[in-house]
């Protein structure tokens, strides 16, 4: 799997590149810059790489550089996977992301890397066009909803489920770590959808779309 | 302070002129207004005369009492001393506190009625108070009457009663006067069997010529009222208004002030800062070094002592970047960094528990000081709509009109707000006075309460945006 990185500080560049690698991944190219990530990810349509994973702030502006050379990306290469890190995670950058195509989106906190095996995973799961929202957007999005009534009608255990899903894991990851069987989560995902009125799915990226689409009204 | 000085460009120019007859009836009307607000003014200069006649009245008694003795008028003569002296000192700050009334009221309809704006340069009552003009309440009779006499608008205004009640006569009432003797006077009479008014006497008084004469009076006094209306309101601008040296004391109050609390509040945010770094992310740092050297000499002897040490380091560096990130978003939000203050405001609404919608928008950035100013009083005001409203819903709405950011924060809770009660709207109030801003509270028990600020500013041009 080929990764584009963009990410301005030499440190963080270098360690993502080593990380990424160490898990089998290819870096075909690490930029510092929005222009030149824009360069590489819509140059040429042969070295389109599976997934971007881009710093929000970059050089010259310092500013969301990074975020609306994304975007501009997936405007022309529709469906061009990006994971975008930060420092921060604010929610009108998460509805950016999430309003720009279906899937093929994560937004994550910086911090994620700490863990390798689950941010690997985030990566590969962004690639196969799924979705990874860091679970402080996930905790914000639920917080502002805390007033709804469906949601405050749900089971601890289904709210828990809900959040995990809502970062964009599959059924499988929710069991592996919740520590239950596939079934059982299968049973809570179907309350949940009833609950608050969603139209099941089997497929798991239209689902964690219907959820966020849910909190994020 | 701030609440006293007029955002240069804020008034409205609403010159309320109508053409035809209408108009000119409607200028008598107010040019009469003013006149009774003349006379009133009248009256309450009278207050002071009297007492000083009566004073003086008294003291004559007892001086011809001591010439020749007579207990009960020296007693009167006393007496009448003590009820001039006492009406003196009550009634002083009543009239003094009812002349500023009169001013100030004048001096809005003088904007509304003749176009022409007047500036208020009152001093502020003593310690802060939000609303000033009258004054608040809180201050002890001496504290008012001193704060009164000292500050030379008072005397300003006097001047301007006492102008007024010999101005006001001509330039107020005379289209109304006029009008009034030309119906009363003449037209009237002509109708005699329907009121016994006597016909003025004068050779070859008959209807017609007295019907003649009425017209005339009343054609010229309606002709009159908007010119004169519109110079009683130049007299009005011109005594009232704060003469130039006034009006740049003042300015140079305010900016000291101001000054001085922007270097004050500038500081304590510096300690708050240093305190937070020194507590926080600092502390952290020293644990992680600590464990990491800890796990080093432990590698070898104990792994698996060594690994839990290494996820101790781990945790105290994610919980420092949680730290920093919370301190960082305290001084400089990334959003408003980013993309600026409307920006920023929406992300605000989508980050708030409460349901907050945003309405308009901004054609470009203010400075930066001026743009974070703005934020963090957004930021206050959603805070306390959530923490004292019991609301259920929010609005903000943001625009920028000539050369001034307005915005408003209104929520449906229920009302009461008091900035004494608290410490954070007068926080708001220094911070934005700084930019010569203002903030205008309206809460009334029960609510709604929509608390709005201004600032002039200019914008830069708008950045092209994104997806
Ligand atoms: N939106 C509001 N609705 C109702 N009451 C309010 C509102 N905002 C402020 N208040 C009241 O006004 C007081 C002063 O507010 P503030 O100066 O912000 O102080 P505080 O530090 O208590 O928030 C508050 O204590 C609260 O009682
Ligand atoms: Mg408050």
């Amino acid at each position: 799997m080929r990764v584009v990185i963009a990410e301005d500080l030499f440190l963080l560049r270098d360690g993502l590149t080593r990380l990424l690698e160490a898990h089998g991944l290819e870096v075909s190219a690490a930029v510092d810059n929005g222009k030149d990530l824009l360069e590489v990810l819509t140059a040429d349509p042969s070295g389109v790489p599976d997934v971007a994973v881009v710093d929000v702030r970059l050089p010259p502006t310092f500013t969301d550089e990074g975020l609306r050379a994304a975007l501009a990306a997936r405007r022309e290469v529709p469906g061009l996977p990006v994971l975008v890190l930060s420092q921060y995670v604010e929610q009108l950058y998460a509805r950016e992301l999430l309003a720009c195509g279906d899937g093929g989106i994560g937004y994550l906190l910086k911090d994620r890397v700490f863990d390798s095996a689950q941010f690997v995973d985030a990566v590969r799961r962004v690639a196969a066009g799924g979705t990874a929202m860091d679970p402080e957007v996930i905790a914000r999005l639920l917080a502002r909803n805390s007033g709804d009534g469906a949601l405050a009608a749900l089971s601890p255990r289904e709210r828990e489920v809900l959040g995990l899903m809502a970062e964009g894991r599959s059924n499988a990851a929710i069991a592996q770590r919740l520590f239950v069987s596939e079934r059982a989560v299968a049973k809570h995902t179907a309350s949940i959808f009833l609950k608050l009125g969603l139209q099941p799915s089997d497929d798991d990226n239209r689902r964690v779309l219907a959820v966020l689409a849910y909190l994020g009204r | 302070m701030s609440g006293t000085v007029m955002i240069p460009g804020s008034p409205s120019h609403r010159s309320a002129q109508r053409p035809g007859v209408r108009g000119d009836i409607i200028a008598a009307g107010r040019g009469l207004a003013f006149g009774g607000l003349m006379l009133a003014g009248l009256g309450l200069l009278l207050v002071p005369v009297i007492a000083l006649i009566l004073v003086g009245l008294g003291a004559g008694v007892v001086i011809d009492a001591t010439a020749l003795p007579g207990i009960q008028r020296a007693v009167l003569g006393l007496l009448l001393i003590l009820t001039g002296l006492l009406m003196g000192r009550l009634l002083m700050l009543g009239v003094l506190l009812a002349v500023r009334r009169l001013a100030i009221l004048t001096r809005r309809l003088a904007r509304e009625w003749c176009g022409v704006p007047i500036a208020e340069a009152y001093l502020p009552p003593p310690g802060i108070g939000i609303v000033s003009g009258t004054g608040n309440g809180k201050l002890s009779f001496q504290q008012r009457l001193w704060w009164l006499v000292s500050d030379p608008a008072t005397w300003r205004d006097l001047l301007w009663a006492t102008m007024n009640a010999v101005v006001g006569w001509i330039l107020a009432l005379l289209p109304a006067m006029l009008v009034g003797v030309g119906l009363i006077g003449f037209i009237a009479p002509t109708l005699r069997h329907v009121i016994e008014i006597p016909p003025p006497a004068f050779p070859g008084n008959s209807p017609p010529v007295l019907i003649l004469i009425g017209a005339a009076f009343v054609t010229l006094g309606l002709a009159a009222a908007p010119w004169l209306l519109r110079a009683y309101g130049g007299f009005a601008g011109a005594m009232l208004g704060p003469p130039g040296q006034a009006e740049l004391a003042l300015r140079v109050r305010h900016l000291a002030q101001t000054r001085a609390e922007t270097l004050d509040s500038g500081a304590a945010e510096i300690r708050r800062i240093e305190r937070d770094l020194h507590d926080g992310a600092q502390a952290r740092l020293v644990a992680m070094g600590m464990a990491l050297s800890a796990a080093d000499e432990l590698l070898d002897a104990n792994p698996a002592a060594a690994r839990a040490l290494l996820t101790e380091a781990r945790d105290a560096s994610a919980k420092a970047l949680a730290e920093l990130r919370a301190l960082v978003r305290g001084v400089h939000p990334p959003v408003l960094a980013d993309r600026g203050l409307a920006a920023a405001i929406q992300a605000l609404a989508l980050d708030s528990r409460l349901k907050v919608d945003v309405l308009g928008s901004l054609p470009g950035r203010p400075q930066p000081p001026v743009e974070s100013a703005a934020y963090f009083a957004v930021c206050e005001l959603l805070a306390n709509v959530s923490k004292h409203a019991g609301a259920r819903q929010a609005w903000i709405d943001m625009r920028y009109e000539h050369g001034l950011l307005r915005v408003d924060v209104a929520d449906d809770g229920h009302g009461g707000a008091d900035p004494a009660a608290g410490t954070g709207l007068h926080g708001i109030e220094r911070r934005l006075a700084a930019f010569d801003g203002i903030l205008a509270l309206n809460s009334p028990p029960g609510g709604p309460t929509v608390v709005t600020m201004e600032i002039p500013c200019a914008l830069s041009s708008p950045k092209t945006s994104s997806c």
